[in-house]
């Protein structure tokens, strides 16, 4: 990709899970790390979205605070707009301003003792943008585009429902002016109708604002419907990235395959579904190799041995060693 | 028709509060066949759990069945004592619920809960019922089971103590099972290995299940029928394919559009304005009148029943009496 606007390269974060010092050295144990993330690479471009999906424990969320700067990361890089993300070093405001995110549960990224018009003024305050009068009307407009009303402003946030709150945590997180929100799981809270009207809604305001999102979300439907590109993750590594629509019709990777079959569909199309032998393994103790050879059809000997790079696709990238010797 | 295993008849469950009665279920109707899997599927707060709360009699007070009739195989069973409701419990009517992590007691091991609920219900010797607990592990797909057996839940997996739930839930051969929300709390593909357990096992032994879910991908490959709650009350019955593919309900139909699904083409889904009203603030006339686009007349004064329709179905909707669309012939 020629100019991506977020760019990272060989992301790595691990966390010590170890026991107590004491109980370490009585039980004669040693240090446990639990590698949340491994070598992970991916570029996103400009207005475009970005989907990272996989099941629990996979690691999508601690990416997320990762790119964000909420997370310092083991070992890689994340560059925004030519600049790196650090954050152990600090990051400049100037630059901080121009990223967000919205969280998963509006319940509990909302604090229960300000008023709405504090919440959603708050990076504008933060950040010196305006002064409070203007930030004041400026979150009675940011409401407004969001789909509620001016006059929300003085109400607490136990006045509103799941859907509206969402909207609010939205508004928010766009009166920074960003460039790039990172959407952890923004709608898995939510009812399927009311899904509905955020989606549309994060879609709206993508071609208003020119936003660029990093999706997070385990919901395979919800990401066909949201992404230009979307990377699959499995015990913290990413195992396929490929274009949004084409992973669903020509998935490359085992495991994406396996993941497709098992999404219940309301297509009705008859078809058993093949249930998948097995459950994600322990990441403290990772299989040796790729991590899916114990559950993979297509495992042969290479795959216990040595962890799989990424290769081109016809559709992205996958690491699978299968794929080079053509038996998929 | 043969005669329904379970029968529903104008239920409604009331919480009072201190600001006044609140009706979680409002004359809800239904019929579960023997063998058949019914879906129960709604928004949160729709009444999906305390439909299946009152049928096994678990409604915490002081919420109360404040009238309608449950029957199992005839026999009432929303009035008798707490002691006859205990004899069904588990033994006709089991339970699969959410997190297999609370219904498993910590502090026992899966033999010992798997054998005390067999011999609760069924007359044998410890034995005899260890032998079946290991069987119907076995059958559920724990790898290992008759080793296995001793473990304590916390050995298990998520995906693997919902597998033991539905042995417990099974143990005592019942004639329904309630399973609510049995995949929320797992991944895609350990949910699908349960339902696909779940639905097998019920077959083999003629067991009726009533699922109750907010995901209609799971009920769409599970259900028989679909029973669709909106605000406490029964909006749509019917076979799953029908329900789905040409829903009557405009709640329904706008449900189903909303979903985005693994082949559709549209940039934008379609959503229905508004959200689910609170309890305390429902509105007259029909409960989804202010979100639907169809309102007409009747919609804001009088609330619809469920009418029959052709194939089985059921749905609570002015559009389809004729009288009320004749009385209000410009819509």
């Amino acid at each position: 990709m020629s100019d991506p606007l977020v760019k990272i390269d060989g992301l790595t974060r691990r966390f010590d899970v170890s026991k107590p010092w004491l109980n370490r050295v009585i039980e004669r144990e040693d240090k446990q790390f639990l590698t949340a993330n491994a070598d992970v690479s991916f570029e996103i471009g400009r207005g475009e979205t970005f989907a990272l999906v996989g099941e629990s424990g996979s690691g999508k969320s601690t990416i997320a605070k990762m790119v964000v700067g909420l997370l310092a990361p083991s070992a890689g890089t994340i560059t925004f707009d030519g600049q790196r993300i650090d954050a152990g070093a600090g990051i400049p405001r100037s630059l901080r301003r121009r990223f967000q995110m919205i969280f998963q549960d509006p319940f509990a990224s909302l604090n229960p003792r300000w008023r709405v018009g504090e919440i959603i003024s708050e990076p504008i305050r933060t950040f010196g943008l305006m002064n409070a009068t203007d930030a004041r009307k400026e979150a009675g407009r940011l409401l407004e585009v969001v789909g509620l009303s001016a006059n929300d402003v003085n109400k607490f946030p136990h006045e509103f429902s799941g859907g509206q709150r969402q909207r609010i945590a939205i508004a928010r997180a766009l009166s920074s002016k960003p460039e790039f929100i990172v959407c952890d799981e923004p709608t898995s809270a939510l009812d399927v109708s009311v899904q509905a009207q955020i989606l549309n809604l994060m879609r709206d305001l993508q071609d208003e604002f020119g936003l660029t999102y990093l999706l997070i979300s385990h919901d395979l439907s919800v990401v066909r419907h949201m992404s230009s590109r979307i990377g699959v993750l499995y015990l913290g590594r990413l195992v396929e990235v490929a274009q949004g629509k084409k992973l669903f019709t020509e998935p490359q990777h085992p495991y994406t395959r396996m993941l497709l079959d098992a999404v219940p569909d309301l297509a009705l199309s008859g078809r058993r579904r093949r249930p998948v032998e097995g459950e994600i393994p322990n990441p403290i103790s990772p299989p040796s190799g790729c991590a899916f050879h114990p559950r993979c059809p297509l495992a042969f000997d290479r795959c216990k041995q040595e962890i799989p790079q990424p290769r081109q696709t016809p559709i992205g990238q996958a690491a699978c060693h299968a794929l080079d010797h053509a038996v998929a | 028709m043969a005669e329904p295993l379970l029968s529903v008849r104008d239920l409604v469950v009331e919480f009072p509060t201190r600001r006044g009665i609140l009706r979680a279920l409002d004359r809800v109707s239904f019929d579960i066949m023997p063998g058949e899997v019914l879906g129960m599927v709604g928004e949160s707060g729709a009444g999906k759990s305390i439909t299946g709360a009152a049928i096994i009699g678990l409604i915490e007070p002081p919420g109360r069945i404040a009238s309608g009739e449950i029957r199992l195989k005839g026999q009432r069973i929303d009035n008798i004592t707490p002691e006859a409701m205990r004899k069904i419990r588990g033994k006709r009517i089991g339970m699969v619920f959410q997190d297999p992590l609370t219904s498993l007691n910590p502090l026992y091991t899966v033999a010992q809960q798997l054998i005390e609920t067999i011999r609760t219900h069924i007359d044998c010797s410890e034995a005899e019922a260890r032998k079946r607990a290991v069987a119907l592990l076995d059958r559920v797909g724990i790898p290992a089971a008759a080793r296995r057996i001793d473990d304590y839940p916390h050995h298990f997996s998520g995906g693997m103590r919902q597998r033991v739930v539905i042995a417990l839930a099974l143990c005592a051969e019942p004639e329904l099972v309630i399973a609510d929300e049995p995949t929320t709390a797992l991944d895609v593909s350990v949910q699908s290995q349960i339902i696909e357990v779940l639905k097998d096992i019920c077959a083999e032994r003629g067991a009726a299940v009533m699922l109750i879910t907010h995901d209609m991908g799971v009920i769409a490959e599970t259900a028989d029928r679909v029973a669709v709650l909106y605000a406490g009350r029964m909006a749509e019955v019917g076979p799953v394919r029908e329900v789905i593919t040409e829903a009557m309900h405009p709640y329904t139909a706008g449900l189903m559009s909303s979903i985005p699904t693994l082949t559709q083409e549209s940039d934008r889904l379609v959503q229905i304005p508004g959200a689910m009203p609170r309890l305390n603030a429902i509105p007259t006339g029909c409960a989804f009148n202010p979100r639907c686009a169809k309102a007409f007349g009747p919609c804001t004064v009088e609330r619809p029943e469920l009418i029959a329709q052709e194939g089985g179905r059921q749905v609570a909707c002015w559009l389809y009496d004729e009288a009320k669309r004749r009385e209000v012939p410009h819509v």
